[in-house]
């Protein structure tokens, strides 16, 4: 197999765009491991993901002539990864409602928020250096109910516009912002253990 | 109801004044920087008055930049199987 390592990825494309079967399988091989892991980030099941990234692959040599480098190869497959990942959720599913009330702010009956104060001692970068807490918030944006985690995914770590969304998720732009806002405020409460609580 | 909150409820409905359910509303097109002048002014009274409302946001935005940080990079999977790639060559040779 050709070494593609050391070539510009101009090279790579190239011979993709001519059916070459070897730099086929070094493209897969080498983005392979990348495309799985976010694959992995929205389907749960193994077996999903890998098939997930098998049609993603033939999706991208399908589509390889109209690459025309304006983004990395690399964030070319993220995107097209994504959106095998989605189409394969919605054949599941229907992403059906659930609810996340017990974790959505509390008012009184004045309508005050009734909230402790949080005094924040390590900043945003410290705690997110250290692999536990890493650990503890990949697993609460996981534990968020399966249409706010997507979303939010969609829209804090993918970064794809409100309008990008809710194309993807077939919801209304109205509708991607109620469902993101209310994902973001289950996840702030299931990182307050991450935070210390002012005065104690 | 605390006599805190009680006079926080009292104040919150003076006039253009927000009580903190009203503000909760604003918070994500706060963050967004897409809310109005108007609705931020009203916004930004009530956060300066709000402690509650205030240690709430701060927690917000935290939370959404750990989310973010937490998944800046993606990690390539190691257990990339030999038979999965030779599933898809194989699938790509058949098309």
């Amino acid at each position: 197999m050709e070494d593609y390592q050391d070539a510009p990825e101009s090279t790579l494309v190239a011979a993709l765009q001519q059916e070459d079967a070897a730099a086929f399988e070094y493209f897969v091989r080498t983005f392979g491991g990348r495309a799985l892991a976010v694959a992995r980030r929205y389907l749960r099941n193994s077996d999903d993901a890998e098939d997930c990234i098998q049609d993603a692959f033939l999706q991208a040599f399908r589509n390889i002539e109209k690459f025309e480098q304006r983004s990395s190869l690399a964030t070319w497959l993220h995107r097209i990864v994504v959106n095998s990942a989605l189409m394969k959720l919605r054949s599941q599913t229907r992403l059906a409602e659930q609810s996340i009330d017990d974790l959505l702010p509390q008012f009184d009956t004045g309508e005050c928020r009734v909230e402790p104060s949080w005094r924040f001692d390590e900043s945003v970068e410290t705690l997110a250096a250290k692999g536990e807490a890493r650990r503890h918030v990949r697993d609460a944006i996981d534990s968020l109910p399966e249409n706010y985690r997507i979303v939010l995914l969609l829209r804090d770590i993918e970064e794809y516009r409100t309008d990008e969304t809710a194309e993807l998720m077939d919801m209304t732009p109205g509708s991607v912002k109620i469902t993101l806002h209310r994902a973001r405020s289950a996840l702030k409460k299931k990182l307050e253990p991450l935070f210390e609580r002012d005065g104690e | 109801m605390s006599s805190h909150r009680k006079l926080k409820s009292w104040m919150f409905k003076l006039p253009t004044m927000l009580n903190c359910a009203e503000a909760e509303e604003l918070m994500h097109d706060h963050h967004e920087g897409d809310l109005p002048a108007n609705r931020r002014w009203r916004l930004n009274l009530h956060l300066k008055l709000c402690r509650e409302c205030t240690s709430y946001l701060a927690a917000y935005e935290n939370s959404i930049a750990l989310g973010q940080s937490a998944h800046s990079d993606v990690e390539p999977a190691d257990d990339l199987p030999d038979d999965l790639v030779a599933k898809i060559t194989a699938a790509r040779e058949q098309k």
